[in-house]
């Protein structure tokens, strides 16, 4: 009963935010209502008994992708109102297609259920005895499916390379460090050695 | 009030259906197209994770992880490509990207 309860709400609330992402004027809005809808889906992770998910979805999408998202549309100095240009315009197709996309989807949804692969699963599994989420998620995540494991690895190191060397940029008139001509300075290019006579010392203007 | 695997199906269902149709009507802002294509992932994740828990096997969690990792790569790639876009153009409209005429 309980359940069901928070079924419907976390249900509703992300359906709904879900709909204002794509509907609200200021993308700012859009970028919290995605907050919403992801912590929603969270919720509805936490009620599948997925607790691990949940929290990676809390920390990777609301910690990481939805601030990201936070700070370009606050840094980009971009005139919204122009971008909403033809929004009527595109509605009554964008309403058709996806009309005929949701019934397509609940019919061959219905018929999963019913009378396909998983018309047996009406009610959830047991959940295994004795083991967290976590845990099970692990004991199969290190063994069999190791190499996509690496193979994920991999895909975040290359984005995160990707990223710097798209946004990174040389400007003018900016001090770096440069590394590589800081350890390659010797010594005789930085010092030099002048004889002063005793008493008289060196001017200013010979050391130039 | 027994919460069925259609339910969760349905809710997929549904928030796939605002992605795509979020893509549709804002077709020239990019950066509400990048989050619907968010929605849209995490909508597959929902399935994924229904069915691994309607049908007792823990390898659909293991997929959602993959998806989320693919997500999150995307997400940064897109939005460093924006960035750069707009400090190329001064502008991130869409319909000015067809200069490649792809």
């Amino acid at each position: 009963m309980l359940q069901g309860l928070a079924f419907y709400i976390l249900a509703t609330i992300a359906v709904v935010s879900g709909l204002l992402v794509v509907t609200a004027r200021s993308p700012v809005h859009s970028v919290l209502w995605l907050i919403l809808t992801f912590f929603s889906a969270a919720g509805l992770f936490v009620l599948l008994g997925a607790e691990f998910l949940a929290m990676l979805l809390v920390v990777v999408y609301v910690g990481a992708v939805a601030v990201l998202f936070l700070f370009v549309v606050m840094m980009l100095d971009v005139d919204f109102v122009r971008l909403r240009e033809g929004y009527a315009r595109y509605l009554p197709l964008a309403g058709i297609v996806a009309i005929i996309l949701l019934a397509e989807m609940i019919m061959v949804s219905l018929a999963v259920v019913q009378g396909g692969a998983a018309s047996a699963a009406l009610a959830p599994a047991a959940l295994p005895e004795g083991v967290s989420n976590t845990q099970s998620i692990g004991r199969v995540l290190y063994t069999d499916y190791i190499y996509f494991f690496q193979a994920a690895g991999i895909v975040l190191l290359v984005a995160m390379i990707g990223a710097i060397v798209l946004t990174l940029r040389k400007r003018d008139g900016v001090l770096r460090q440069d590394l590589a001509a800081q350890a390659n300075r010797r010594r005789v290019d930085a010092v030099e050695i002048k004889s002063a006579t005793t008493g008289a010392g060196v001017k200013p203007e010979e050391l130039l | 009030m027994e919460i069925a695997l259609a339910h969760y199906l349905a809710v997929g269902a549904m928030l796939f259906t605002i992605g795509v149709f979020g893509i549709f009507v804002n077709r020239k802002n990019i950066i509400v197209i990048l989050m619907s294509i968010e929605m849209i992932l995490l909508a597959v994740n929902i399935n994924f994770v229904a069915f691994s828990r309607y049908l007792g096997n823990v390898e659909g969690q293991l997929m959602a992880i993959f998806v989320l990792t693919v997500a999150a790569a995307e997400a940064a790639v897109g939005l460093a490509i924006l960035v750069t876009f707009f400090r190329n153009r001064g502008d991130i409209a869409v319909d000015d990207a067809s200069v490649m005429k792809g």
